[in-house]
C-alpha cells in the first residue's frame, strides 16, 4: 500500500484513458493560448498535440485543436474548466472514434537518397496526398496529410529510405455534413 | 469634443462608478501617478498596509463580510508577487477582489527593468482573469470587466496591470453602458424539471442530509435566508462546510455541526449513512470527504452549484442543479408550497427513525474535551469567547491551524459573513489582516481574530496598519507555543518527532502590543479568563490577547486520512473504544 502517512487520502482505482479532440474558439488576444495551454499543465492534464490559429479576422477569432487524453472524468472537466476562461466562447469535444468528425494532420517529409530511394518514398506516400514541395538529384520534400498514426507508420516505413527530418503539425477537426458546432 | 482624462484618473473613474469605498494598497515607483490622483477623490478612501499580503488579506475580509469586492492596489514586481498568496486564497475561497498593480513602461515590458516582473503571467492560474492594459483605450472597459468578472458567477479574484505609461496616457471616459456582450457567460441554468426532481427525492428520502458550503454565503444573504427556510420546510438536518458556517443558524437543533476532517461525530456519521445528500454551494473537497470509495455510499446525491465545472469533479452526482443558490432554492420552495400542502408531516414521519439515530450519535458529544482548572484548555477559551461575545454582533476571523478548527467547533454562527477563514488554500496569516478589513467595513462592530501564535507572527506587522486607523481589532491568539496541528500530526503520524513545530523563541505579546501602541493581555489560568476577555472587549482600540493554553492538546474528533467518514478518530473522553491500535495508528 501507498505511504499512508499523508494528510491526503490515497489515490483511487484509475479509469480507462481516451483520446479526445478539443476544438475551442477564443478571442485572438496577447496570452490567450498561455491560458488555455496552462490551464493543461497546471491540473495535469495531457496535451498530444496542438493546433492554432486565426480562424476570423473580422471577429478576431482563434481555433485551437487540442488533442488530449484522460479518463471520462477528467475529460469533462476539461470541457467544463476550458468553457469558464474568461477568452473562451465555445468548447466542441469529440471522441477520436467519432466517424461524424473528420481529423487531419501535416507532415513535411525530407527524404535524402538515390534516386532509386525517392521513387519508392513517393510511391509509399501515394495514398496520403502527396505534393512534392522540392527536389533534386538526391532529395525530396513531401508533404502528406492523413491520421496521425498514418503518419506515424510512415515515417517509420521510411526512415531506411532515408527520412533525415520531419516535421508535423497537430491535428485539426472538423464535423461533416452541412452542420455547424453551435 | 469630450475631456481627456489620464490612466491614473480613469482608475478612479471607474471605482467610484463601481460604488467602491475603500482601497487597500501600498504605494511604489510604478503606481506613483495614481497614488498622486488618490487626493482628487475624497469618497475613495485608501487603507496603507504594510504589506502587500496583508493588502490582499484585508480586502478578502473586507469582501466576505460585506459582500462587496475587494480592492488592492499594488506597485509592479515586489509589491506585485507579494499579493499573490492573497489571490490566491482569494480563489480558492471564491472571494470577489479586483487587483491593480502597476507595471513598468510598456517600452521597458520584457527588458528585465527595475521592479519588473511578468505579473499577468505570475498571477495567471491564482485569478479567474487577469488583464496587461497596453493601450489607454481599452483601460476603461477592461477596468469595469475586471469587476463583472469577479463579482459575477462564481466569484474569485482579477488583476488589473496598468504599465506606467498607460497611468499618465490620456484618454475620453465613458461610463459602463449596459452593453450587450455577444458572449455572456449564463450562470443559472437549471430547468423546471431537475427542481422537480429534486423535489421528487426529497419526499421519497428516509435518511436524508443536507450539506452546504460557501456557495450560500457567496449568493448573498437571501440565500442564507432561503436555506433557512428551504430546510425548516423540508425538516432535515443539515451540516455545514468551514466556509458555510453561518448561513444556518450554529444554535439551532436542525443543524448537526460542520462535517468534514474535524467535524462531528453526528454530521460525518448522517454523511456516509444517508439516502440523500443535498449538496448545496460546496464543492466536495477533499477535507470533506475523506476516502473518496466510501463516500457516502448508499445516498442519491443532489448537488447545487454556480460554477458547473464543480460538478462531478470529485463525486460522481445523480442530479445536478447549475444556478445562483438563492435562485434555485427560492424556485424549489415556491414550488414545494404549490405543490405539497402538509409535505412537511408526511416527511416527518418518513425522517423520525433517521433523527432518533442522529440523537444518538450527538450523545457520543464528540466536541467534548476534558477541561482542567490547571491550565486553559483552548476549546474552552474558545467557548468562553464566544459565551461572552455572543450577545453582540461579532465577526470572527482566524488563522490557520487547530486554532481554526477550535473556533469552528465551539464558536456558533448564527448569520451569514460574520465568519472570515482561510479553508481553500489555507494560508496562515491571514487572520489578522482580515480582520482588518472586516473592521473597515463594520467600523462599529467587535471583530475578532481567532488566531494561533505561529500563524499570527506571519502578517504581524499589520497590527501597525490596525493602529493608524484605529481599529479597535482583538487579535485572541491561542498560544501553545507549537504549531498546533503540524504538532498534531507529528504526534499521530510520526511517532512523535516533533521536527521544527515548537517555537523557541517568541515575543512577549504584552510588549510586542505595547510596542505598536495597542493593548496587551495575557491569561494565564482559568480563573482569570472571562475577566480578562471581558477587558478586552471593553477596550476601545485594537488588543492582542495573549491566552497560554495547553501545549498539548489535539484537535479532535477527527477523520484519519483516507479513512471514510464513520471511523472517526474522537477524543480522550472516548480512548476505550476507539484507541488508535498499531495496526490502527499506521493506517492515520
Amino acid at each position: 500500500m501507498a505511504n499512508p502517512k499523508s494528510a491526503y487520502s490515497i489515490p483511487t482505482k484509475i479509469g480507462k484513458f481516451d483520446t479526445h479532440i478539443f476544438v475551442v474558439w477564443v478571442d485572438n488576444e496577447a496570452g490567450v493560448l498561455a491560458r488555455v495551454v496552462g490551464l493543461f499543465s497546471g491540473r495535469g492534464y495531457n496535451i498530444e498535440s496542438l493546433a492554432v490559429a486565426e480562424v476570423d479576422a473580422t471577429k478576431n477569432i482563434s481555433r485551437i485543436t487540442i488533442v488530449t487524453t484522460g479518463t471520462p472524468q477528467v475529460i469533462d472537466q476539461i470541457k467544463l474548466q476550458l468553457k469558464k476562461l474568461v477568452p473562451v466562447h465555445k468548447v466542441a469535444d469529440f471522441k477520436r472514434e467519432d466517424k461524424n468528425v473528420i481529423f487531419k494532420e501535416m507532415a513535411l517529409l525530407k527524404v535524402v537518397g538515390n534516386k532509386k530511394k525517392i521513387e519508392k518514398t513517393l510511391k509509399a506516400c501515394k495514398s496520403f496526398n502527396p505534393v512534392i514541395l522540392d527536389k533534386t538529384k538526391q532529395s525530396v520534400v513531401i508533404q502528406i496529410t492523413a491520421l496521425r498514426r498514418e503518419i506515424d507508420k510512415m515515417s517509420k516505413k521510411l526512415k531506411p529510405l532515408g527520412l533525415t527530418s520531419t516535421s508535423r503539425t497537430g491535428a485539426i477537426a472538423m464535423t461533416r455534413g452541412a452542420e455547424v458546432f453551435k | 469634443m469630450s475631456k481627456l482624462y489620464s490612466g491614473a484618473e480613469i482608475v478612479f473613474k471607474c471605482l467610484e462608478d463601481q460604488d467602491v469605498k475603500f482601497i487597500f494598497g501600498y504605494p511604489g515607483g510604478a503606481v506613483l501617478p495614481i497614488y498622486d490622483e488618490l487626493k482628487n477623490h475624497s469618497t475613495i478612501k485608501h487603507i496603507l498596509v504594510r504589506h502587500e499580503q496583508g493588502a490582499g488579506h484585508a480586502a478578502e475580509g473586507y469582501a466576505r463580510s460585506s459582500g462587496k469586492p475587494g480592492v488592492v492596489l499594488v506597485t509592479s514586481g515586489p509589491g506585485a508577487t507579494n499579493v499573490v498568496t492573497a489571490l490566491t486564497d482569494a480563489y480558492m475561497d471564491s472571494v470577489p477582489l479586483v487587483c491593480i498593480s502597476g507595471q513598468v513602461p510598456t517600452h521597458l515590458i520584457g527588458t528585465d527593468a527595475f521592479q519588473e516582473c511578468d505579473t499577468t503571467g505570475i498571477t495567471r492560474p491564482c485569478t479567474k482573469h487577469n488583464w496587461l492594459v497596453k493601450d489607454i483605450k481599452d483601460l476603461p472597459k477592461i477596468l469595469h470587466e475586471a469587476f463583472k468578472v469577479a463579482t459575477t458567477g462564481r466569484p474569485g479574484p482579477v488583476l488589473v496591470d496598468i504599465p506606467k505609461d498607460i497611468q499618465f496616457a490620456k484618454t475620453n471616459y465613458f461610463k459602463q453602458k449596459k452593453e450587450k456582450k455577444i458572449k455572456e457567460k449564463i450562470h443559472s441554468r437549471f430547468s423546471e424539471k431537475e427542481i422537480d426532481n429534486l423535489i421528487e427525492l426529497i419526499s421519497k428520502a428516509k435518511k436524508p442530509v443536507v450539506y452546504s458550503g460557501g456557495g450560500v454565503i457567496n449568493s448573498g444573504p437571501k440565500a442564507s435566508e432561503a436555506l433557512r427556510e428551504f430546510v425548516r420546510l423540508i425538516g432535515f438536518p443539515i451540516t455545514s462546510t468551514l466556509q458555510g458556517l453561518g448561513a444556518f443558524p450554529g444554535d439551532d437543533n436542525q443543524f448537526i455541526g460542520m462535517l468534514g476532517m474535524h467535524g462531528t461525530y453526528e454530521a460525518n456519521n448522517a454523511m456516509h449513512d444517508c439516502d440523500l445528500l443535498i449538496n448545496i454551494g460546496a464543492r466536495f473537497d477533499d477535507r470533506i470527504t475523506g476516502k473518496i470509495d466510501e463516500f457516502s455510499p448508499k445516498s442519491k446525491k443532489v448537488h447545487i452549484d454556480i460554477d458547473p465545472s464543480s460538478i462531478n469533479k470529485i463525486i460522481k452526482v445523480d442530479l445536478a442543479i447549475v444556478g445562483d443558490v438563492n435562485e434555485v432554492l427560492e424556485t424549489t420552495i415556491k414550488k414545494i408550497n404549490k405543490k405539497k400542502n402538509g409535505f412537511k408531516n408526511s416527511n416527518k414521519q418518513n425522517t423520525s427513525k433517521w433523527w432518533e439515530q442522529i440523537q444518538k450519535w450527538r450523545l457520543k458529544n464528540s466536541l467534548g474535551f476534558i477541561n482542567s482548572d490547571q491550565t486553559i484548555k483552548p476549546q474552552h477559551a474558545v467557548q468562553r469567547l464566544y459565551e461572552l461575545t455572543k450577545n453582540q454582533d461579532t465577526f470572527i476571523t482566524t488563522e490557520v491551524g487547530q486554532h481554526q478548527m477550535w473556533a469552528a467547533q465551539h464558536y456558533k454562527f448564527n448569520k451569514p459573513n460574520r465568519w472570515m477563514t482561510s479553508g481553500g488554500l489555507g494560508t496562515m496569516g491571514y487572520g489578522l489582516p482580515a480582520a482588518v478589513g472586516v473592521q473597515i467595513a463594520h467600523p462599529d462592530k467587535l471583530v475578532i481574530d481567532i488566531a494561533g501564535e505561529a500563524s499570527v507572527l506571519m502578517t504581524m506587522q499589520e497590527m501597525s496598519t490596525a493602529v493608524q486607523y484605529n481599529l479597535p481589532i482583538k487579535i485572541f491568539v491561542l498560544n501553545n507555543q507549537y504549531m498546533g496541528m503540524v504538532r498534531q500530526w507529528q504526534e499521530l503520524l510520526h511517532e512523535k518527532n516533533y521536527s521544527e513545530s515548537y517555537s523557541e523563541a517568541l515575543p512577549d505579546f504584552v510588549k510586542l502590543a505595547e510596542a505598536y501602541g495597542c493593548k496587551g493581555i495575557k491569561a494565564n489560568n482559568p480563573n482569570e479568563l472571562d475577566s480578562k476577555i471581558k477587558e478586552m472587549i471593553d477596550h476601545n482600540g485594537p488588543v492582542i490577547f495573549d491566552c497560554q493554553v495547553d501545549p498539548n492538546e489535539n484537535c479532535f474528533p477527527m477523520i484519519p486520512s483516507g479513512k471514510p467518514h464513520n471511523q472517526m478518530i474522537l477524543g480522550p473522553n472516548d480512548k476505550e473504544e476507539n484507541k488508535i491500535t498499531g495496526k490502527g495508528k499506521a493506517l492515520v
